[in-house]
């Protein structure tokens, strides 16, 4: 494995390093092709987003300066960034992509973006043909890891938990939601999902209210609701006790006289406010008038990573995936180290063999069809019984920890040359991992 | 002995001052299991301390002060543990518990002067008297807690921080009914105590004076409980509205008690 990796992310580094080392989508694939090209690079991948910017690189043979690829990029004062650069090699470097992908390492963690943005980092990166194979595989198979990671753990699941943070908050709100009655600005995926874990906790009618409405007809419809139309909103709003916003509205709809108003004909009972909407639908003000209850996406995000016990545990969960996933990846490529010197083994040995007929093949005299075969037979019978343990041997070491000690053994025993990776053989482990990428990979595809 | 089982309820409710010491800044799971259980048992104590101390008068009227002061923090209790038991929620005692300790400190150590009693005093009526006004206080003191919890509870899911959600503080709208429920049953025992109260004048001065400090400040307070009734059932005002009125009403008891001292009809005789 010959993987290093360097980078600054919002952990790092603040946002005024960040933003320097950010590389616009336009300018990727040029970057690409200098990464390809610096010296002692063979393959290489740049993730460029709002939170990070990496540069992982498979080497051609040891280490590469990967400081001197920014300070050549970026023409920047290495003084200025160095204290928040990071930097892994080898399992460090698979462990921390592979926990990048999974969204473990961002600031929401489990937001869902990053997988998509380290999908695009790689197509990009395959088509100027940065990336083409010992990255592919280390890529696809972190594809692979993050859905694993999604499917078996909660941490993905952040969406989920913005609406059951809502509902949990309307309970401290309200204390039972029998009878409350939800009311929805807005038609959106995302309010939707809000309401049904209202409903389901017990909340009765639902409202809606849309500037199409058509399209709140047809999710009142869902939800046995009612369907409103947008200029009645105002006057229909008091009634309900929790109101989801989701608009594309460019300004506030709710302000605070329009909270005063409802508290005034709701006799002072609360109203909870739930502003999934940016720009916010919601005049943050409206939080100051006792008894209006105003969450926006952040807020909800924030209580959502506050749920420090599960989510912990959860995170737990997908650290152990991907440590578990790491080691897997890590036996496959030795796998790969393996297979060239055994094909360079047989290679050698069928060598000699041929060489050694040809000198004895004069001694013999002409020989029957029947004897040529016999003879091919009992030379090759030889060498396949001598080298079965060896060659099994190798397969097994892979295994184990000393597998690079036992491969050197082999090539200096018999004198093997390294002639590269097998690209036929390379070639068919990809489209296995590739499918095991599309079906989830590994053991969640054997569930699935 | 009365004193004794008070001074051993007071250590039982020491346990209950400690949970509310602790309860907002962390949750010890040990605490809350002990806490109900110690209250309990204060409960026990002090009732037998009250009993002994009637049985040892020989009057139900309990007219040292530190016996109704000792009343007062068993009402407040009894009124706790019947919302513990309609709404299963032990935090109004963040609030009720250090009441209860403070007057049962104050019952179990000080030396008390004495409630005057004429002869020509009707001991009905003023057994109904006092045991009415007293359940009314314990009620006023809940709904005060109650509001407490209000304002607390409203501005942790004000600020957003994720301990809003921490916080284990029963709902906003539980907490709101328990004052506004506490209040409505307080009422009409505050009204009867205070009518009980004026027929107790009335028969013994044969007279009303609404100057006497005491009739004066009680018949304020009964105002401003009257007026914090109406605001709550025609506006429903709640949250820092509410707690202020409350507030209020409690001060103006507060007041209206301590205008023992001053009253002529009403007062103490030192011991």
């Amino acid at each position: 494995m010959k993987f290093q990796l360097i980078g600054v992310n919002h952990k790092t580094a603040p946002v005024e390093v960040r933003e320097r080392f950010a590389i616009p989508e336009s300018r990727l694939p040029e970057a690409l092709k200098r990464l390809a090209g610096h010296p002692g690079v063979d393959e290489g991948i740049i993730l460029s987003t709002c939170n990070r910017v990496e540069v992982l690189a498979q080497t051609k043979n040891g280490t590469v300066d990967l400081r001197g690829f920014l300070r050549d990029y970026f023409q920047m004062d290495p003084a200025d960034y160095e204290p928040h650069l990071y930097e892994y090699r080898e399992s460090d470097a698979v462990r921390h992509l592979f926990r990048v992908t999974s969204s473990l390492d961002s600031m929401v963690v489990g937001e869902p973006q990053i997988l998509g943005q380290v999908k695009e980092a790689y197509a990009t990166a395959r088509a100027v043909g940065a990336v083409h194979s010992q990255l592919d595989l280390l890529l696809t198979r972190a594809f692979a890891v993050a859905k694993r990671v999604r499917t078996e753990t909660a941490v993905g699941s952040s969406a989920v938990s913005v609406a059951s943070v809502a509902v949990e908050l309307a309970k401290k709100i309200f204390g039972s939601l029998q009878g409350k009655h939800v009311y929805l600005v807005g038609a959106g995926k995302m309010s939707e999902l809000a309401a049904r874990h209202l409903i389901a906790h017990g909340a009765e009618s639902i409202f809606v209210a849309n500037r199409t409405h058509d399209r709140a007809q047809q999710l009142a419809a869902r939800f046995d609701g009612q369907a409103i139309l947008f200029e009645q909103l105002y006057e229909t709003c008091d009634r309900a006790d929790i109101v989801i916003t989701s608009t594309g509205a460019p300004h506030a709809i709710f302000r605070r006289e329009h909270g005063e108003l409802f508290l005034a004909r709701r006799k002072n009972r609360p109203m909870f406010f739930i502003d999934i909407a940016v720009p916010r639908d919601v005049d943050p003000e409206m939080n100051r008038l006792d008894g209006i209850f105003v969450y926006d996406i952040d807020d909800l995000q924030q209580a959502v990573t506050s749920h420090v016990a599960d989510r912990k545990k959860e995170a737990e969960r997908a650290e152990a995936i991907i440590t578990g996933e790491v080691e897997r990846f890590h036996v496959r490529l030795q796998t790969l180290d393996v297979v060239p010197t055994i094909v360079s083994l047989q290679d050698h040995l069928e060598t000699i063999r041929q060489a050694e007929i040809d000198r004895v093949r004069g001694r013999l005299g002409p020989l029957s069809p029947e004897q040529e075969l016999a003879v091919e037979a009992l030379t090759r019978g030889i060498i396949s019984k001598i080298m079965h343990t060896p060659i099994s041997t190798l397969k097994t070491a892979v295994r184990e920890s000393e597998a690079t000690t036992v491969v050197d053994i082999v090539r200096r025993l018999f004198d093997l040359h390294d002639k590269g990776v097998p690209e036929k053989d390379l070639q068919g482990r990809r489209k296995d991992d590739k499918k095991a990428a599309k079906s989830g990979g590994g053991e969640s595809g054997a569930k699935e | 002995m009365p004193i004794l089982w008070l001074r051993v309820a007071l250590c039982c409710y020491a346990v209950g001052l400690l949970y509310a010491l602790l309860a907002l800044t962390r949750t010890s799971s040990l605490l809350n299991r002990v806490a109900l259980p110690a209250m309990s048992l204060g409960m026990v104590f002090q009732f037998v301390s009250l009993t002994e101390a009637v049985l040892l008068s020989g009057q139900l009227t309990l007219t040292s002060v530190h016996n109704s002061e000792s009343l007062l923090a068993l009402l407040v209790m009894a009124a706790f543990m019947i919302v513990y038991l309609v709404y299963r929620t032990t935090s109004p005692g963040i609030v009720v518990f250090p009441l209860v300790f403070v007057l049962t400190f104050v019952a179990a150590t000080t030396q008390q002067p004495f409630l005057e009693v004429s002869p020509g005093m009707r001991r009905g009526w003023l057994f109904v008297h006092i045991a009415m006004i007293f359940i009314g206080y314990a009620a006023l003191f809940l709904s005060f807690a109650a509001s407490l919890l209000y304002l607390l509870q409203e501005r942790s899911l004000k600020s957003k921080k994720p301990a809003a959600i921490l916080l284990r503080l029963p709902a906003l709208e539980v907490i709101d009914q328990i004052g506004y429920r506490s209040l409505l049953l307080g009422f009409p025992f505050m009204t009867l105590g205070l009518i009980a109260g004026s027929i107790v004048a009335q028969a013994t001065y044969g007279r009303l004076d609404f100057l006497d400090p005491k009739i004066f400040l009680s018949l304020l307070m009964w105002a401003v409980y009257m007026v914090m009734v109406f605001t709550r059932w025609n506006a429903g005002w709640r949250g820092r509205r509410a707690a202020y009125l409350v507030t209020g009403a409690v001060i103006a008891a507060v007041i209206a008690w301590s205008a023992n001292y001053y009253s002529a009809i009403h007062g103490f005789v030192q011991s």
